[in-house]
């Protein structure tokens, strides 16, 4: 069994490249040159370089005591909520400017629905010095505002879309039209491993710089690279990708995923694509699709806006297919409590998205020495308006 | 590199093209818009007013190669209860008023979910000869389904734009059939005002290039005038937005349709 994408852009039955004649040469430019261009000497170099320094990589991998003694097992955090601008979404942003660059790009565009990695890229345009354009749907704009205040210094342009439902997916669709309308000058940074190929592969390898870590880390902690479980939360599934990439091909370490599921699975108001979901068509690539029967795009609910996306990305399709990883779905009550809980305990306030995966220890008993990891994707300064009203 | 022959469909677009070498002049509107219903005496107001061919827009709740007009006439659909299988209901005796082209143009997902072969079948059983699927790519559709869609005599039309390369322009001209559609500029739908230096190049080019299908331009003709000027390069021209938005000018739906295509093509 393989994980990895195949020459047609394919994750076993998910994936491809889905998009209008007006895309195409910019897809194929990608495609024919990311991996070479991300494998060179020159490319590596700056981008290790900068992960170190600027991001501030190796993330820590931290032994949660007091989590670990609560649950009876041992928790591990991976610590992206300490990357610079709070998520592991910048290891990706890094990546695709650094390599927008060397195809001689001048304008980036990037999508965003809790505004984290509109931040992220925001901040390596800056760093870069490129014109950024973010687009956000509007009902995302209210409820971020400071995410959209943090780019707007960052010197981006935050521009809403306003049709459709105006949330992550809309703003998706409003990225692709600006990248139709301006083909030649502009490079799109998708946030997630979603889109047409080579997107999810590419994001895919950004992030595995977190699953590379992992291993290192496990094996000086604990003197075993593997651990018995991993644990992600998963929207469109980048982080989820980058904690598991370097042990997909480990079956003795499960995989586990946390969708989020709203105000449950049969509510009407939830975002578990892995369930609800089936296989269909939308941006770029054919995966699991939260739809009507006759093929509408449903709109997604989920209190973490980071998680609100009616799709998932092509290669976790292929996972739940193939039950390489098991998809659990935590309702927005149990995610609030887990991040609660894990203030208390640990004085680390999660991102609701990253709090998703902690609450799936309410959902499975490990064994007293398992060694379970769970990524914390970002942290929560974003999130306290959510956390203030939870409690009040 | 001709060297494959190719099986001609024989459909309307097909005997079109043949009758007409020039002028064709092609509308598109969206199913379920502005009213729910309205689609079959949308078709037969158009081929009294004397269009050549439509487009029946399947609609989409995520249309990403579409400008504002027509996602808005995409939302109106929806909202008023437009499904792909209410859409085969209306046209189920549309042939016994409508002798013009009709094509299907939609995107992939809500074919896949009615089922491409059943959706192929339920298409050519009332009469549709050709479909347009923006987001289908041309190697999926060699592969996966080209072979469905010639079994029911379908021209499934494929799309230009202006940074295709020439090689990928022949290659597209041997898988596609019906006609290929040009899209005029490097944008979504409704944009594009005007024709550009570099536009007219494009056209210059692809007249050198000696297809075998014909060439209809659309994306951005909106008006007598640029539908002139599309004449020119290629064998008609697609106005799709501007038609939309005439749709929505209060009044008689059968009077604005008239009105509108007198205004482009004249009595």
């Amino acid at each position: 069994m393989t994980y990895q994408v195949n020459s047609r852009g394919y994750y076993g039955n998910f994936g491809g490249a889905y998009i209008p004649e007006m895309l195409y040469q910019n897809v194929e430019e990608l495609r024919q040159n990311y991996l070479e261009i991300m494998e060179s000497p020159g490319f590596q170099q700056e981008f290790q370089q900068l992960l170190k320094d600027y991001v501030g990589r190796p993330s820590p991998l931290y032994k949660a005591e007091r989590l670990s003694r609560k649950y009876d097992t041992n928790v591990f955090l991976k610590r992206e909520d300490l990357n610079h601008t709070g998520a592991h979404k910048v290891n990706n942003t890094l990546g695709q400017i650094l390599l927008a660059k060397r195809l001689g790009k001048q304008k980036i565009i990037a999508e965003t629905g809790a505004g984290q990695h509109g931040v992220a890229t925001a901040t390596v345009c800056a760093l870069m010095g490129m014109d950024c354009i973010v687009y956000m749907g509007s009902i995302d704009i209210e409820r971020q505002k400071p995410n959209v205040e943090r780019m707007k210094l960052l010197g981006a342009k935050v521009v809403p879309a306003t049709s459709g439902s105006q949330t992550l997916k809309d703003a998706t669709n409003e990225a692709m039209r600006h990248w139709i309308n301006n083909p030649t000058d502009t490079h799109y940074i998708i946030g997630s491993v979603v889109g047409p190929h080579p997107y999810p592969d590419m994001v895919a390898r950004f992030q595995s710089v977190i699953s590379e870590e992992m291993r290192w880390q496990l094996e000086e902690q604990t003197g075993d690279e593997l651990p018995t479980c991993i644990i992600a939360c998963v929207g469109g599934g980048s982080n989820a990708m980058g904690a598991f990439y370097h042990y997909l091909n480990d079956p003795s370490v499960q995989l586990i995923g946390a969708e989020a599921a709203g105000h449950g699975i049969s509510s009407g108001e939830s975002a578990a694509t892995t369930i609800l979901g089936k296989a269909g068509v939308l941006h770029g690539s054919k995966t699991l699709l939260m739809q009507t029967p006759d093929g509408q795009v449903v709109e997604p609910y989920s209190i973490s806006a980071g998680l609100d996306y009616p799709g998932i990305g092509p290669v976790h399709a292929h996972l739940h297919e193939t039950r390489r990883a098991v998809f659990h779905p935590i309702t927005d009550k149990e995610a609030m409590e887990a991040g609660l809980q894990l203030c208390k305990l640990e004085g680390i306030i999660p991102a609701i998205e990253s709090a998703h995966a902690l609450a799936v220890l309410e959902k499975i008993t490990f064994d007293k020495d398992a060694v379970v990891v769970i990524n914390l994707s970002g942290r929560g300064d974003k999130d306290l308006a959510t956390y203030i009203t939870y409690c009040g | 590199m001709k060297t494959t022959i190719k099986k001609q469909l024989d459909n309307r677009i097909t005997e079109l093209f043949k009758q007409k070498k020039n002028g064709v002049l092609s509308i598109f509107c969206t199913a379920g818009f502005p009213n729910l219903n309205d689609l079959p005496l949308i078709l037969q107001t158009l081929e009294e007013s004397g269009v050549n061919m439509v487009e029946i827009g399947i609609p989409f709740s995520d249309p990403v190669a579409d400008g504002e007009t027509i996602q808005k006439s995409n939302k109106v659909a929806l909202d008023n209860g437009m499904t792909l299988q209410l859409l085969f209901e209306q046209l189920k005796d549309i042939r016994k008023t409508v002798s013009i082209p009709l094509l299907l143009m939609g995107y992939l997902n809500p074919v896949m979910q009615y089922g491409v072969e059943a959706f192929c079948k339920q298409a050519a059983e009332i009469g549709i000869d050709g479909l347009i699927i923006p987001d289908l790519p041309v190697v999926e559709y060699t592969e996966f389904y080209k072979p469905i869609m010639d079994a029911f005599q379908l021209s499934n039309v494929l799309l230009v734009t202006p940074q295709t390369s020439k090689e990928r322009i022949q290659y597209i001209d041997e898988q596609t059939d019906g006609f290929i559609y040009m899209v005029s500029s490097n944008s979504i739908t409704g944009k594009a005002q005007g024709v550009s230096k570099e536009q007219l190049a494009y056209f210059e080019r692809m007249n050198t290039l000696s297809l075998n299908n014909p060439r209809i331009i659309g994306f951005g003709i909106s008006d007598a005038q640029s539908f002139g000027t599309a004449c020119k390069f290629a064998n008609g021209a697609i106005i799709g937005s501007a038609f939309i938005r005439a749709l929505e000018v209060e009044g008689n739906l059968k009077e604005n349709i008239g009105g509108f295509v007198k205004g482009i093509i004249g009595t």
